[in-house]
């Protein structure tokens, strides 16, 4: 996968949890929906470990490591095409 | 707090410079029916609601209308960047660029700055959410008219996803007002 495809399938899997996570506020008890949204939330926790590891963080403050440089302020922003 | 991650919730890539349709996509960037409105609206909403469930919907549908705001500026950041300012002023920019440049300011297509006159925040949870419902389904039809005024699939897309997020959300603020209804009814019942 290329860092595009990447990221593409980080923002359709974050997607479908941001879908899953209103649905639950007002579904709390609905089980099905929150065995899904914790299979999303584990692949989207895998997929974004490797993506970091490829490309550096994707979050501030803290949720994702600086291991070999501050690449958080590279490029690109999510605004930059 | 909020934790910023480096990425749009949908994909936006603009290949062709539109000026006049950065202009009209201020609407919903700065206007009253924006997502700026829509994000200020929910999130200060939230915190005087009573259950559970409404909290915690205002408050992730507010998180959410700001990732819709950065899609708009982000949208108008790239049909802008590479306008000289004869083209600002001859798609009726010129004003603007006068004024700031390029800089994406928080403003109406014809120039009004937003202000917080825009935003609807009670202490009574029904009126708020039948606001906020009354408040997707504008945003709803601007962003049919929006996608009326181009032919761009670069713009129409993500102004597409955006559109069906104002239907979700429409639904989920339905759901909550029915469970507040019936959470409440022996309140309203008093009359
Ligand atoms: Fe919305």
């Amino acid at each position: 996968m290329t860092q595009q495809e990447m990221l593409k399938k980080m923002q359709e899997i974050s997607f479908t949890l941001v879908e899953l996570n209103l649905f639950l506020d007002t579904h709390p008890e609905n089980t099905d929906a929150r065995a899904q949204y914790n299979r999303y939330a584990e692949q989207l926790a895998r997929l974004r470990a490797q993506y970091n590891a490829a490309y550096g963080p994707t979050m501030n403050f803290g949720l994702c490591p600086a291991e070999n440089a501050w690449s958080w302020i590279d490029a690109p922003w999510p605004w930059e095409n | 707090m909020w934790i910023y991650e480096k990425k749009l919730q949908f994909p936006i890539n603009i290949r062709r410079a539109d000026l006049q349709m950065a202009k009209f996509l201020f609407a919903q960037y700065g206007g009253p029916d924006s997502e700026l409105s829509a994000s200020q609206t929910y999130l200060a909403q939230r915190y005087t609601m009573p259950t559970p469930e409404t909290k915690a919907l205002l408050n992730d549908i507010g998180t959410e209308e700001l990732a819709h705001w950065e899609m708009l500026g982000t949208m108008i950041y790239q049909l802008t960047k590479d306008a000289s300012p004869e083209d600002m002023r001859a798609a009726g920019l010129g004003d603007y660029y006068a004024t700031r440049g390029k800089g994406i300011f928080q403003q109406s297509p014809s120039g009004e700055g937003w202000n917080a006159g825009y935003i609807q925040v009670l202490d009574d949870p029904i009126a708020n959410l039948v606001n906020d419902m009354a408040a997707e389904q504008k945003a709803r039809a601007a962003y049919e008219r929006l996608m009326n005024m181009t032919s761009d699939p670069d713009v129409i897309e993500p102004l597409a996803r955006l559109r069906m997020r104002e239907i979700v959300h429409f639904q989920r603020f339905g759901e909550a007002l029915m469970s507040l209804q019936n959470a409440c009814a022996h309140i309203y019942a008093k009359g």
